[in-house]
């Protein structure tokens, strides 16, 4: 039985050379061929043998000049027991490519890991290049928005980004936000990620740890936009995004996990803070709690305060008002993926609560503002959404607007993606502005992984 | 009274706590990033240490979610054993970095990749871009399904506890020697049983088996995935199907997390048998350990084998 599947093989591999040049050359000339095949098996293992045994040589010759001193040899491979195997490429002992190790520290979010191919020659320095990638956003939009159109075709956003290792100590990471037309430096800081006490710390421009979207890159909303009310109230795509400190700390407690996180920044973020002064710090608290309620639902609670100072007391160029505002938030996000379909099946619920304390010279306003969004993912590639929008305008609290949209994305890949959505938005002041917006955004290079 | 009661009750657990960091605080505290690692680790650790793996075997170990309970596994982890070769590169890296120990970090004492010594496959040549989907650049990583790197994997292990627990080396050298040998008896027994099934042609889902395709002789004629990471089209399936027929492929293997449709209806048209194969231990409920991970797939294939067999025949 063995024997006739053998045959069988050498028939089926036979054909398969022969058919491309002729066809009827198959029966009389079979013996000649498979002969034929046979020397040129021969001369192939010994060609690749000749290879192997050079690279060998090289690579002693490479060691022997010396760059670094090996380090403790890996014993030898003791030739395995195991059955032959016709090895695809002959490998002798060892692995033949060179390589070079990453150096104890420098590695991270995207970073390199273990053993590194040398490109060409004395290029070893390339290995302590930043790890770069872009990521392309084209938004277009049709349909009809009178108070806040945006452009019907446009190339929203480019982020490059530069992360890697600085030292055994820290890390650093740039991302730049380049427009049409200008450049902005979205974040680029430094992180020590194991001081003592058990501290993150971060120094830098960053996206503050207020709430969930404020700190979320474009590219991992699941919206083409940001909710209405962190347009009206945590200043919108921009939001709390300043030069400052970042602390943050494990609490630790038997139960879940929860962490602490304080900022201090210099207090100007888009249209919300504005520093006149030396002394008008803008600062971020935020408290996050996340627990798994099962291994495939967990859920993430958090609570955030912001302060700093406001742009409604500037007279000329002297802020006479001297006054502040304040955001409240509280986040809540459940997500649920089965283990063993993840690939496949999620569903992520999310919701921000924000309130603003606004003061102002005429009356402090007190405006409030909230989206609900939940995302399902339908198949490997395919998610459909919804967001409910409703907030009130910071410097006037009676104007509200509110907002439905739908939502369709589409990922050919993990490196590109293309969304539709459908919105829908009730303005306080103007007309009803119903539309069609989407979005292609596209990645290459190294990008490094995203929190969760 | 019932302030009492609960008074007490607290005390008890605070007892209770205190008492198992105290034990927890003897042991070596391993956190693996696989199943696998974390059945070698145990192989190897025995009763000195104590370990968990952050992913389970049935989920896919290239899309973990860096969940930030896995962040306080991490914190007090005084090792981290990872697949490496840009297996965990989408969540492994941020939970690291947040996880405020020293230890763990990248080049640091308590971090080991176990790579380091196995026999790696498919490490790609030449130019490599992402039009050839999610290659890894550095090799296929999953390199544990052969035995002999699950040797390779070990010995990196021992000599990474023993580092750090001198006084515990000969024990950890002792149970790696009993490894190694335990494992070379199976490894003849499995080479035995799989030897009348020499050459013969698979199909998988994803490149989950070349290693073990290498050391068992399974020859993988093509892939359900047009390319690595690229779920099937429409048109790869046709040609893929094809081909199963003029070669006469008898076996598709699928991994557990993958879907079954694309594979099944590949059966249906080519008579192949469609087999969900657990690359990792934890895969299926059996697998609870690394021998038995062999057992399982090898009796898997063989069951189907020889059904083939005889309807072929």
């Amino acid at each position: 039985m063995r024997a006739s599947r053998l045959t069988c093989i050498g028939i089926v591999a036979g054909a398969l050379l022969v058919a491309p040049s002729s066809l009827s050359a198959q029966t009389p000339d079979a013996q000649a061929l498979r002969q034929e095949i046979e020397q040129l098996r021969k001369e192939l293992d010994a060609l690749q043998k000749q290879y192997g045994d050079r690279l060998t040589a090289l690579e002693q010759k490479l060691s022997a000049t010396g760059t670094a001193p090996q380090p403790a040899a890996p014993a030898p491979q003791t030739p395995s027991p195991a059955p032959q195997v016709a090895a695809p490429a002959a490998q002798p002992g060892e692995q033949p490519q060179k390589t070079a190790q990453v150096p104890p520290g420098a590695e991270g979010a995207g970073g390199p890991t273990g053993a590194l191919p040398v490109y060409g020659g004395a290029a070893s320095s390339k290995v302590f290049n930043p790890d770069i990638a872009v990521i392309g956003d084209f938004l277009g939009a049709s349909g009809r928005n009178t108070v806040n159109p945006q452009p019907a075709l446009a190339m929203h956003e480019s982020e490059a980004s530069f992360q890697a290792i600085v030292d055994p100590y820290a890390r650093a990471d740039f991302f730049l936000s380049f427009g049409e037309e200008g450049v902005e430096l979205e974040e680029g800081f430094i992180t020590f990620p194991a001081i003592p006490g058990g501290l993150l710390v971060r120094v830098g421009k960053m996206r503050a740890a207020f709430g969930k979207v404020n700190s979320l890159h474009n590219h991992v909303l699941p919206w083409t936009d940001r909710p209405i009310v962190i347009n009206n109230l945590v200043g919108g795509e921009d939001g709390i995004d300043d030069a400052g400190i970042s602390v943050a700390r494990l609490i630790p407690n038997p139960w879940f996990f929860l962490e602490a996180t304080g900022q201090v920044f210099r207090g100007d973020s888009s249209d919300l803070f504005h520093s006149s002064e030396r002394g008008d710090l803008s600062y971020v608290g935020h408290l996050r709690g996340y627990h798994d309620l099962t291994e495939n639902t967990n859920i993430d609670l958090g609570a955030s305060y912001s302060r700093g100072h406001n742009t409604s007391g500037i007279v000329g160029d002297v802020d006479l008002g001297r006054f502040t505002t304040q955001v409240y938030g509280v986040d809540a996000t459940m997500r649920w993926r089965p283990l063993q379909r993840s690939i496949y099946r999620s569903f992520v619920g999310r919701s921000e609560l924000i309130w603003s304390r606004r003061e102002q010279p005429v009356a402090q306003q007190n405006a409030f503002g909230y989206y609900v969004s939940g995302d399902y993912q339908v198949a490997r590639r395919w998610f459909a959404g919804a967001r409910y929008d409703r907030s009130a305008h910071a410097d006037d609290e009676a104007l509200r607007d509110s907002g439905q949209s739908l939502m369709v994305t589409y990922w050919p890949s993990e490196f590109s993606q293309v969304r539709g959505q459908y919105r829908r938005t009730k303005y306080a002041v103007g007309d009803l502005a119903n539309e069609f917006l989407f979005q292609f955004q596209f990645s290459i290079g190294a990008h490094g992984a995203h929190p969760f | 009274m019932t302030v009492m009661k609960s008074a007490a009750c607290v005390v008890a657990i605070g007892i209770s706590l205190i008492a198992s960091t105290a034990q927890a605080q003897n042991k070596l505290n391993v956190i693996t990033t696989t199943e696998d690692l974390a059945a070698i680790a145990r192989e190897v650790g025995g009763d000195r240490v104590t370990v968990e793996s952050i992913s389970r075997g049935y989920q896919d170990p290239h899309f973990v979610e860096a969940k930030p309970s896995f962040i306080l596994k991490l914190q007090k982890a005084d090792v981290l054993v990872t697949i490496g070769r840009e297996l965990e590169i989408g969540w492994l890296p941020p939970l690291i970095q947040q996880s405020r120990n020293a230890k763990v970090q990248v080049g640091a004492s308590g971090y080991l990749d176990a790579s380091g010594q196995a026999r790696i496959l498919d490490i790609p040549q030449g130019q490599i871009t992402r039009a050839m989907g999610d290659v890894h650049p550095q090799g296929n990583p999953h390199y544990w399904l052969d035995p002999e790197n699950g040797k390779a994997v070990a010995k990196e292990i021992a000599e990474k506890l023993s580092q750090l627990r001198p006084n515990d080396r000969a024990y950890f050298e002792q149970r790696l020697n009993d490894f190694v040998s335990r494992l070379s008896d199976a490894e003849k027994r499995w080479a035995a049983m799989m030897a009348p099934y020499k050459g013969t042609k698979v199909v998988t889902y994803h490149r989950s088996f070349p290693n073990f395709a290498e050391r068992f002789g399974l020859d993988v004629v093509g892939y359900v995935e047009p390319r690595p990471g690229i779920p099937p089209s429409p048109q790869h399936t046709l040609d893929l199907i094809n081909e199963m027929k003029r070669q006469n492929v008898p076996l598709v293997l699928v991994e557990p997390y993958f879907d079954l449709k694309t594979p099944n209806s590949i059966g249906r048209e080519t008579g192949a048998a469609v087999l969900v194969m657990p690359p990792s231990v934890g895969g299926v409920k059996e697998v609870t350990d690394y021998f038995k991970l062999f057992d399982y797939d090898i009796n898997l294939l063989i069951g189907a084998l020889k059904k083939v067999g005889t309807a072929s025949h």
